[in-house]
């Protein structure tokens, strides 16, 4: 069912843990659907991320996908990190299967969601971010179940 | 090779060396048609006859109240489709439950399509039907009630002999699906007042692609395939004779081994529910504690999800299998779980291993130090996890 890439990203998860100088860190999805991904973000002062944890509650493409997305943005900068899309972890985990996409979508979410947190810790703006819309706290309070 | 510890008997199970034995000569020597002129062809009708015999027996019913299918899930559709036609002018009131198997379920949903009112009664915390519920649910209106022996996910023996009291008791036909009960747990089709009953023969160590339906002498019942004459008319198709011979043996040995079987499996499942409940913390137990078939186990452990579970228990060669979303496609975890009031988190983070007569105290024990080793990993990844610690310290 997954590619060897997902699977070795998925029984050895880069950059797994939490970190605790974290200062942008973003939680999305939704424990209802059976996955949650948080990032955490060490950003420098030149705004280039010097490190990365992740954390999710998820199947195998969903730790996957966030190990892929912490490799993918180290040693980034923040505008190089947006840049990161959910296509791109796919395609450097040799694709996923049709109905784990979502996963990789919630990876891109999830960077989105902890630039935003920085962004707002900082009081910066980061051109071309977007509030992500999948937020833990706002998915609950649809309450579609 | 690792070693393969096979714990989704609740899936399917392996074909027995006997049954296999059972089978061959019909595939190549006695290839016959059953319902020719012929000896060659027509012998096999004996062959035919004596599985009926064997299974009739098993039930406590007649030879000729047993009807052939393809498995568990042609059984269901019939039972309820055909019945649902025949009885039509009587009344359009089903009743069955919420954590049916999906070829109950989904028959029924496709039965409302056609203007049939269903109730799906819940369950209790235990996955037990609730008997109050089910007598106030009763219209005069009703014809049928469909509800499971035993149930695949959790493992949780319903009362048979109630429900089927309270539907003759009300001149309302019963079905049970049986698919998991069967072989399992003795059952009599008159001690629990059974009309009809699904039965599946991969569940019991016998082939693929050959099942029973059980339907009480004097129950008006369509024909469900149309074509030739094979099964009293009501059930079209050339007989799958190398299946009924081999279910037949299944159900012979599994009928003579029952009670044996069902002790020791019994000891095993409780070794493994204790100490997993006892070492992993944040688990419970889903379904009843005792009223279960012998070979179910069924956790939620906290802050995991299913699939994850599966797929490092699969790197150590063990075979589960999940009602976590992931694994069924859909967004939401399994319905047996949401009936039984779990939360979704804690629906998406079960775990069900069904043991077989060959499963060991050697691979239970195996199988828990591997479990606490995943859960504690998984759990140092989940950040439900790292959020119960905070709020909680």
């Amino acid at each position: 069912m997954y590619s060897e890439k997902v699977m070795d990203h998925f029984q050895n998860p880069r950059n797994a843990g939490e970190l605790e100088n974290a200062n942008g860190v973003g939680t999305v999805g939704n424990a209802k659907c059976g996955d949650i991904m948080r990032i955490y973000f060490d950003i420098d002062d030149d705004q280039i991320i010097k490190d990365v944890r992740f954390k999710t509650f998820g199947c195998g493409a969903a730790v996957a996908t966030s190990s892929m997305a912490t490799e993918l943005v180290k040693g980034k900068t923040i505008y190089e990190a947006l840049e990161v899309t959910n296509k791109a972890v796919m395609e450097a985990l040799d694709g996923l299967p049709p109905v784990k996409v979502h996963c990789s979508l919630l990876a891109e979410e999830a960077i989105h969601a902890a630039l935003w947190d920085y962004a707002e810790k900082k009081g910066i703006v980061i051109e071309g971010l977007e509030k992500p819309k999948n937020d833990i706290h706002e998915e609950e309070e649809e309450e579609e179940y | 090779m690792k070693k393969l510890i096979y714990l989704d008997n609740a899936a399917t199970t392996q074909v027995s060396k006997e049954v296999v034995d059972e089978m061959l000569p019909y595939f190549t020597e006695e290839y016959g048609n059953a319902s020719s002129v012929y000896e060659f062809g027509s012998k096999n009708k004996g062959a035919i006859e004596k599985a009926r015999e064997v299974i009739g027996k098993a039930l406590g019913s007649k030879a000729n109240e047993i009807y052939f299918t393809a498995g568990g899930s042609e059984s269901d559709n019939w039972a309820i489709k055909a019945t649902a036609d025949a009885y039509k002018e009587k009344g359009n009131h089903i009743i069955t439950s919420k954590i049916e198997h999906h070829a109950v379920l989904h028959t029924c949903e496709y039965l409302e399509e056609q203007g049939f009112e269903v109730t799906y009664l819940d369950v209790d915390e235990n996955g037990i039907i609730k008997l109050e519920e089910l007598k106030k649910a009763i219209r005069p209106t009703t014809i049928l009630i469909s509800i499971m022996f035993a149930n695949n996910e959790i493992g949780t023996i319903e009362p048979m002999k109630e429900i089927g009291e309270l539907a003759n008791q009300n001149n309302i036909l019963f079905h049970t699906d049986a698919v998991q009960a069967f072989g399992q747990v003795p059952i009599n089709v008159d001690e629990y007042h059974i009309d009809m009953l699904s039965a599946s023969a991969h569940k019991l160590n016998g082939p693929k692609g050959i099942g029973f339906l059980y339907i009480r002498t004097g129950v008006k019942i369509r024909s469900y395939v149309h074509g030739g004459a094979q099964e009293r008319k009501r059930r079209a198709g050339t007989e799958n004779v190398p299946g009924i011979v081999g279910m037949s043996k299944a159900v012979e040995i599994a009928v003579s081994t029952i009670e044996e079987r069902a002790k020791k499996e019994t000891e095993l499942r409780d070794y493994l529910i204790n100490r997993v409940l006892k070492e992993v913390p944040y688990t419970r137990l889903n379904g009843h504690r005792t009223k279960r078939l012998p070979n179910n186990v069924n956790f939620s452990f906290q802050f995991v999800e299913g699939e994850s579970l599966l797929i490092m228990l699969d790197m150590e060669g063990i075979c589960g299998s999940s009602g976590s979303a992931c694994t069924s496609g859909s967004l939401d975890p399994s319905h047996v779980l949401l009936a039984i009031g779990l939360p979704h988190e804690i629906a998406h983070g079960s775990l069900r291993l069904s043991l077989s007569e060959q499963t060991s105290k050697e691979d239970i024990d195996f199988v828990i130090e591997t479990i606490k080793k995943i859960v504690e990993k998984l759990r140092n990844m989940s950040p439900l996890y790292e959020d119960y610690i905070k709020n909680n310290n």
